[in-house]
């Protein structure tokens, strides 16, 4: 069992103890985790899964919570800003 | 999980079902940092030889049919076909807008708790802990162990009520222990009482706040501002289930019964009320839903009293109406559609400024802005349909697929 | 009791009777308009909010296209919130027979003026990349769009009281008849003219109105822009729509400008309650993931009813009723509402104010039907 995973935010390595969540290493990695529809750049706010600002596309799959999973091994996280442009 | 574990223990096939990745809530989330409260490690390790099934990263979103439940998570759904049905969905923090609220970096008083107990780095950062309810000490305090710096502790409620508070816990000895330990912990952080955010500000990040100390403005640099006010039941799936509700609190009999037959609901759903209560009206559901009313009937009394305790929570932190006009016009109050608040004082209820506004129609479904327009302009929320949570278009089209049990649902 | 004298007053806030308010408003008539909760409360809360030209019978189409080409004119007017997008529709045809079809309907909207373009299943990829491959092709009919139903009626009624009309808003209709209405409060108002917009109710307010509540389902997902870009229709779209019993589905997705796809669309009878009806939504969602696969993992956000007023000919009925001559009524639009609303609202008033109508009224004349209306 690794005690470090490494994924990707936007392309670019970021190295978290295992058991951090993905909302977490998009924090780490200085990103917003999406832009809202006038544009602000947003983050977790609940940490708990009910408020959906955490979401982003995980392997391709858009709005999933990164607040509520946990860092996986070669995880591809693309915040919402990446993927509409 | 206290009434998971108290329902297998019966004898009784079990199935437990939870959104987050791991057991214990919000309370006592990541069983596995080894951090936590002696009793979360009692429980779970208690659920777990209970023979319970346990299906974590899975979220209930609808219910087909009497007496089935859907499920999906990441990958999947499913069917949950249950004889009984013990809801213990717990409660979310409320959050109240002030200009900068939606900074990233500001969050809520256990959302940033939750970020810790998940990974983020606080050592050395400074974070201003804001609000209102006791969340707010035990979330300072366990910032504190993880090495953050906390220049201020802002609870909104009056001196009066504090001190109110802290002479009525002389019947919860128990609390009296874990408050003074709160304050030996905390000694050296200032808590100010009749305080409150005005305004976050920073360029990407919030970088400072604004806060009202008594009467004063204070600018006060921070890395995190950690800010709730106080907690909300989720009623959203007890209300799905038909089950009825008073004062925003699901409505429970001695046995924790709905008015919906065969469900049961346990926790913060049926008032606000703590960890104490929270176990004991658990384990009350689960015996009454194995059907072993004596053995459930041992914990009322216990239950009386810890009541006693939520009505208290709900006396001391009741939110004054200085904080109703934090926002300016052009504050977002709705988040998931940038709905600003001068926008939505242009409507009379909830329904209109929903459907002209879009505000409440976003992937939160209301759950952050809906507590906080019924305490900004009085609106009354809307009735809820499924989905109770966003789930796929194939959950929500699929025909019946099972895995069977008797759920405790998340 | 408290009376008043108005020209004409408006019974339904929705956006019918929004349309129908403004266009008298704005003709000079003294006007006042009562809806029982919020304007677009009803069925144009419900409603997809398409702007399209339908076939279905001549009369449909000139009304539709009549009231199409008013929009289209009123566009310039509207407000951001309305969200008006011209994305056109794509009738879209599953295999050969359906084919046949596309070419009947094209020959139908030539004949007529309204451009259309043939797709074959190529060029039906290449504009729709999600839907199933193996399509036979499509309709494209590139006039026709969508807007948002309640801003669009938010938007009339407030058009309407700038002109003059007064809004009532959370009072019930007890009764019409006779140059007067009666409002649950006790309130009695006097109007030369009546008018029945009152949508699926529309037979509580006049009883003996062959009206039938017609419940349908949506469901909206998250933002995914760029999944489809016009509105998608199936082609068995009509057949569901001329079920005169029964219950049925017909795959309808709209792109909306928020980048949301909003999927429809089921028909019911008999259905009373406001609830979503779990089977119902299972077939719709099912029939929509067999033209768009990549529906299945999107996420879907909130789900919802409404109750469309359905007429036995599928026709609306727009004009004075033959039960009480100072009633006239504006109602029956079954899922035609939110396109035909401007086009009623010009013919009622047409008829109102004796002005030669643009497109002849009498298909949708109350008096039509050869039965005979219970005197209320």
């Amino acid at each position: 069992m690794h005690s470090e995973v490494t994924v990707t935010v936007n392309g670019a390595p970021v190295v978290v103890p295992s058991g951090t969540s993905v909302a977490v290493a998009i924090v780490m990695a200085g990103q917003a985790c999406r832009r809202s529809v006038s544009g602000e750049p947003r983050g977790p706010l609940c940490g708990m899964g009910i408020c959906f600002e955490c979401c982003v596309a995980i392997n391709g799959n858009r709005h999933v919570r990164s607040c509520q999973l946990l860092c996986e091994q070669g995880m591809e996280v693309a915040t919402e800003k990446c993927i509409d442009e | 999980m206290a009434a998971a574990a108290c329902a297998a223990e019966c004898g009784v096939r079990v199935g437990m079902v939870d959104d987050n990745p791991s057991l214990g809530g919000q309370i006592w989330r990541g069983e596995s940092d080894g951090q936590h409260h002696p009793d979360a490690s009692k429980w779970v390790r208690r659920v777990r030889r209970s023979g319970a099934a346990v299906l974590c990263g899975w979220r209930v979103v609808h219910q087909p049919e009497e007496g089935v439940l859907l499920a999906e998570n990441l990958s999947g759904f499913c069917e949950l076909k249950y004889g009984k049905l013990v809801l213990a969905p717990g409660a979310r923090e409320r959050f109240l807008p002030f200009p900068g609220w939606t900074l990233p970096n500001v969050m809520g008083a256990g959302g940033l708790q939750a970020m810790v107990k998940c990974g983020l780095p606080i050592r050395g950062k400074r974070v201003i802990v804001a609000g209102t309810g006791p969340l707010l000490l035990a979330v300072a305090d366990y910032l504190r162990k993880h090495g953050a710096e906390i220049p201020l502790i802002c609870e909104q409620a009056c001196w009066r009520s504090l001190a109110k508070f802290g002479l009525a816990l002389v019947r919860w000895p128990a609390k009296i222990v874990q408050g003074l330990r709160l304050k030996f912990d905390l000694a050296g952080v200032p808590l100010a009482a009749n305080s409150w955010p005005l305004a976050a500000h920073g360029e990407t990040t919030v970088e400072r706040v604004t806060v009202s100390r008594a009467g004063r403005v204070e600018d006060i640099p921070c890395d995190y501002l950690a800010c709730g006010f106080h907690l909300v039941p989720n009623i959203e799936l007890p209300l799905l289930l038909g089950c009825a509700v008073g004062n925003g609190c699901v409505q429970v009999n001695e046995f924790q019964e709905t008015t919906s037959s065969s469900v049961f609901c346990a926790g913060e759903p049926t008032s606000i009320g703590g960890v104490e209560l929270a176990l004991i009206e658990g384990q009350i559901a689960g015996l009454a839903a194995a059907g072993r009313t004596r053995e459930a009937r041992a914990w009322f009394e216990k239950r009386k009293k810890a009541r006693g305790f939520a009505q208290l929570l709900d006396r001391t932190f009741r939110l004054r109406t200085e904080l109703k006009s934090l926002s300016r016009s052009e504050t977002v109050v709705c988040r998931c559609e940038d709905v600003s608040y001068s926008r939505l004082r242009q409507h009379t209820c909830w329904r209109s400024a929903k459907l002209h506004t879009r505000c409440g129609m976003g992937s939160c479904q209301g759950r952050v802005c809906g507590p906080m327009t019924q305490f900004l302009f009085k609106w009354k929320p809307d009735s809820v349909r499924p989905p109770v949570f966003p789930a796929r278009v194939e959950s929500l089209a699929a025909l019946a697929r099972q895995l069977e049990g008797q759920p405790t649902a998340k | 009791m408290r009376n008043t004298a108005y020209d004409v007053a408006v019974v339904g806030a929705g956006i019918v009777g929004a349309a129908c308010t403004d266009e008298f408003a704005r003709r000079g008539l003294r006007v006042v308009v009562i809806g029982e909760d919020i304007v677009g409360s009803g069925a144009t809360a419900a409603g997809m909010g398409h702007i399209v030209v339908m076939d279905d019978s001549d009369a449909q189409f000139a009304l539709t296209r009549y009231s199409q080409q008013l929009w289209q004119g009123l566009r310039p007017e509207l407000p951001d919130d309305v969200e008006y997008e011209q994305c056109g529709t794509i009738w879209v045809a599953a295999d050969e027979e359906e084919m046949i079809e596309v070419q009947r309907k094209r020959a139908y909207y030539g004949e007529r003026g309204v451009p259309t373009e043939v797709l074959d299943t190529k060029a039906l990829q290449r504009l729709e990349p999600k839907l199933r491959s193996g399509m036979a092709g499509g309709l494209l009919v590139p006039q026709d769009g969508v807007l948002y139903p309640p801003c669009a009626a938010l938007f009339l009624m407030e058009r309407a009281q700038t002109r003059g009309a007064k809004l009532i808003l959370g009072v019930r209709v007890a009764q019409i008849g006779e140059g007067r209405l009666g409002l649950t409060d006790g309130t009695e108002i006097a109007a030369e003219i009546i008018v029945n917009a009152a949508g699926a109710s529309a037979a509580d307010v006049t009883p003996g109105l062959e009206i039938k509540k017609r419940k349908g389902h949506l469901v909206i997902t998250d933002r995914y822009p760029g999944f489809v870009r016009h509105q998608l229709v199936e082609l068995g779209y009509l057949k569901s729509a001329h079920c005169m019993s029964g219950d049925s589905v017909a795959f309808n997705v709209q792109p909306r400008r928020t980048g949301q796809v909003l999927i429809g669309s089921s028909r019911q009878y008999g259905a009373e309650h406001k609830q979503v009806d779990h089977s119902m939504l299972v077939r719709m969602l099912q029939r929509a993931q067999e033209y768009l696969p990549g529906l299945s993992q999107m996420s879907a956000v909130r789900t919802w009813t409404g109750f469309r007023a359905a007429t036995p000919d599928k026709l609306p009925l727009i004009g004075q009723w033959s039960g009480d001559k100072s009633v006239f009524l504006a109602t029956g639009h079954e899922g035609l509402g939110i396109t035909t609303s401007l086009g009623t609202a010009r013919l009622l008033a047409d008829q109102i104010s004796g002005t030669k109508p643009e497109i002849p009224v009498e298909p949708y004349l109350p008096s039509r039907t050869a039965k005979e209306y219970v005197h209320a």
